[in-house]
């Protein structure tokens, strides 16, 4: 058998694990594993500027890919820089797998150079860590630690490896175990064929169904098969922010995203519905608004890999733990095999009485924004570059205003095209996660939309852009102001605007741009909008930042109203109330 | 409604950690735990004992059943099942009070472990309510110290918590 170092068997149970990339960021604990990889060719890695930026890219590339991210980080600050990253991984249930650097193991404990107790300072924020104690482990922990990540419910997984199980004078037979087992894990499977049955009753027996589908669906592959039950139904569907383009968002059977920034009707409809079919979505805070008010005629299916993430705030009258592949193809063989339809006339009443409320607040049957004014607006910017793009872009997003103005308007019909950090709300991720998302996909349109705020979080990786040459477009609604928190305090706190504003103090993003080598295009005149963006886009070879004054006094709505609303009380414009 | 949840996990380093970790994190409160190696090395036993309603209860098995080193759990609560704490007491005896406490050591069925001229040590098992009397027994200004191991419990009948 082959004898190996640490840090050899390491890269190579990557390799055979399939890897392709890892992003990181060398430091003393972890140049033994460094040195493995510059000495190997298999697996490219990408030289991030920040930890931070590392976990985020590796996170688009796994949002976008369906497999999981890999992440490289030293000891000490190099692991609590990742710390945020992982932590938006956790939230949204993505694979990942971190690896760390770790001081010798005979030093772990006495407070040596750059020792932070990696396992401890993530372990609310992973699915599974592991220690490594000595090198022979590492290619089971290796094949463990992608097994955990991404099968059930996805998470991230750290590794953290001590230097002196990397030490290259040591060597060990290697060998990568083919599989895994563990007594102690073992992910949901199929779902239980009688809870599936009674599901398909309940949802025939419907007068006012709303699918409601999230992250899940997306992650476990189920978008085809949801598509083809709604459709198969007729029955309307919302997306939660984490499942935009689980279905169509061009169809007309889509009634938007729902939720605190969700549409009129989708809100409404779910205030409404008499039967609720809840899939891979958990009854987020943000979607439920206040819990006893939920919903308070509908019966709920709910269908989720993960039992915990089932009945824990809004009680499940059907549920049924399984993956949304298996569940959503056992119901469509059964809807197939029946006799019995849904009840036409009460669907079509249903439908009219939708259709009544886009007609009357609906974001997609009228702009609901001023389209007279001088000022570019938000909304506006992001329709435009909808119709550029064709629909067909990946679209990254930071998290704020422009973020609801990106999940609203730009229509995903695919999913795993629209990547954002929705249960953490991480600022910094957008550009990280393009990066991610444009390495794996080198072909295709890769746009962030950011703020003047976000877009500083992570912006040094402008400078990993350059370096690797991966040409996204860097969408910036500068609204010269921390826009959601400036929103609150309008609406909460009497208009002041504790901190949320930068005084003139915000930078020249063209001329930063163009000091990483990038182009830069500004757009503050509303007659220029469409015509820059259109030359903006036409460019494929380089990074364009392009940086567009918005309505700075734009709020987003409809928004729920806070505290103790059900899902259809929504402001619906500054003074418009449902 | 106090339950006890009796836990089959990894004797790993970490696994424990985890646990309590999950406990802190979720807001839910541990009235005491016990944790030792079983039969087979490899696996841990733990019980804890908690407090709650049924939906926490049931949020607090499905979280615990998440953890990648817990193998299997099981509610002892929700079943007939048997449950012990040990208590060791040192307790203030000299005079006539020796005879004293050793009658009240008879009647809980404890057994006097260790002896000065001025103390015993008593060592009583049972349910924490007999711990509770047996303590009021004896009498605030006797005791010294007390320590409780807090509960272990198995259920009763056939059914067994293995892998
Ligand atoms: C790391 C982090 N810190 C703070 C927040 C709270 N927060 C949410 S939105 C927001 C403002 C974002 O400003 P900007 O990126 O300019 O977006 P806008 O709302 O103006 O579109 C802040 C500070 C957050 N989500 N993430
Ligand atoms: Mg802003």
């Amino acid at each position: 058998m082959e004898l190996l170092s640490g840090g050899d068997m390491l890269v190579r149970a990557l390799q055979d694990e399939g890897v392709e990339l890892i992003f990181g960021y060398p430091g003393g604990s972890a140049l033994h594993i460094y040195d493995a990889i510059f000495r190997q060719k298999g697996i490219k890695h990408v030289l991030v500027r920040h930890e931070q930026g590392a976990t985020h890219a590796a996170d688009g590339y796994a949002r976008s890919t369906g497999k999981a991210g890999v992440v490289l980080v030293t000891s000490g600050p190099g692991a609590t820089n990742a710390i945020t990253g992982i932590a938006t991984a956790y939230m949204d249930s993505i694979p990942m797998v971190v690896i760390s650097g770790q001081v010798p193991s005979d030093k772990i404990g006495e407070d040596a150079f750059q020792e932070t107790d990696m396992v401890g300072c993530s372990r609310p924020i992973v699915k599974h860590s592991f220690l490594v104690k000595n090198a022979e482990e590492i290619p089971e922990i290796v094949k463990k630690a992608f097994y955990i990540a991404s099968t059930g419910r996805p998470g991230p997984v750290v590794i953290d490896v001590p230097k002196d199980v990397t030490n290259p004078a040591d060597r060990f037979p290697y060998r990568f175990p083919e599989k895994v087992r563990m007594r102690s894990y073992t992910p949901a499977g199929k779902g239980h064929s009688g809870q599936i049955r009674k599901a398909v009753a309940l949802l025939l027996s419907a007068k006012r169904p709303v699918i409601y589908a999230g992250g899940g669906v997306v992650q476990g592959g189920g978008a085809e098969l949801l598509t083809e039950l709604a459709q198969r139904l007729n029955y309307p569907v919302t997306n939660t922010l984490m499942g935009l383009g689980a279905y169509p968002g061009s169809d007309k059977r889509f009634l938007g995203m729902l939720g605190m920034h969700g549409t009129f009707e989708a809100n409404t409809a779910m205030h409404h519905a008499d039967v609720i079919l809840a899939v891979g979505a958990r009854f987020d805070d943000r979607v439920t608004n206040t819990p006893n008010k939920f919903c308070p005629g509908a019966k709920i299916i709910h269908i989720d890999v993960d039992p915990a993430s089932i009945s824990k705030t809004i009680v499940a009258d059907v549920p049924i733990v399984g993956t949304v592949q298996s569940v959503l193809g056992e119901m469509l063989e059964m809807l197939k095999s029946s006799d019995e339809q849904p009840d036409q006339s009460a669907i079509v009443d249903w439908w009219r009485q939708i259709d009544d409320w886009r007609e009357r607040h609906g974001i997609y049957t009228a702009p609901r924004y001023r389209t007279d004014g001088a000022l570019i607006m938000p909304q506006e910017v992001i329709r435009a570059v909808y119709d550029i793009t064709e629909g067909d872009a990946f679209v990254t997003s930071d998290v704020g205003q422009h973020q609801m103005f990106a999940a609203q308007y730009y229509l995903f019909d695919k999913p795993r095209r629209w990547i954002n950090s929705g249960g953490l709300g991480t600022m910094g991720f957008g550009l990280p996660a393009a990066l991610g998302v444009k390495i794996a996909h080198p072909d295709k349109e890769v746009v962030c939309v950011t703020g003047e705020g976000s877009i500083q979080m992570c912006i040094q990786e402008l400078s990993t852009a350059t370096q690797y040459h991966l040409p996204v477009k860097i969408l910036c609604l500068n609204n010269q102001a921390l826009g959601m928190v400036k929103q609150w305090q309008e609406m909460q706190y009497e208009g002041r605007l504790s901190n949320s504003v930068y005084e003139e103090s915000l930078p020249d993003f063209v001329k930063l741009a163009e000091a990483y080598g990038h182009l830069g295009v500004k757009i503050d005149r509303r007659e220029e909008l469409h015509d820059k963006l259109q030359e903006a886009f036409a460019i494929k070879d380089r990074t364009v930042f392009i940086d567009v004054y918005v309505d700075p006094s734009e709020h987003v709505y409809p928004m729920q109203v806070m505290p103790n609303g059900s899902m259809r009380d929504m402001w619906l414009s500054k003074t418009e109330r449902t | 409604m106090r339950r006890i949840i009796s836990v089959l996990m990894e004797n790993e380093p970490g696994a424990l950690s985890r646990v309590v970790g999950l406990f802190s994190q979720r807001g839910y409160n541990i009235e005491s735990l016990t944790v030792a190696p079983t039969e087979d090395a490899t696996l841990s036993r733990l019980t804890l004992v908690t407090i709650g309603d049924d939906h926490k209860i049931e949020q607090v098995t499905k979280n615990l059943n998440k953890l990648i080193d817990v193998v299997k759990l099981v509610d002892l609560t929700e079943g007939s099942h048997i449950e012990r704490e040990l208590l060791l007491v040192k307790v203030r005896a000299s005079g006539a009070q020796r005879d004293e406490i050793k009658r009240s050591v008879d009647i809980f069925r404890g057994q006097i472990v260790d002896v000065t001229s001025n103390m015993y040590t008593v060592q009583v098992a049972g349910t924490g309510e007999k711990l509770d009397a047996f303590l009021q027994a004896l009498g605030e200004h006797t005791i010294m110290e007390v320590v409780r191991s807090g509960v272990s419990g198995i259920a009763r009948g056939e059914k067994v918590l293995s892998v």
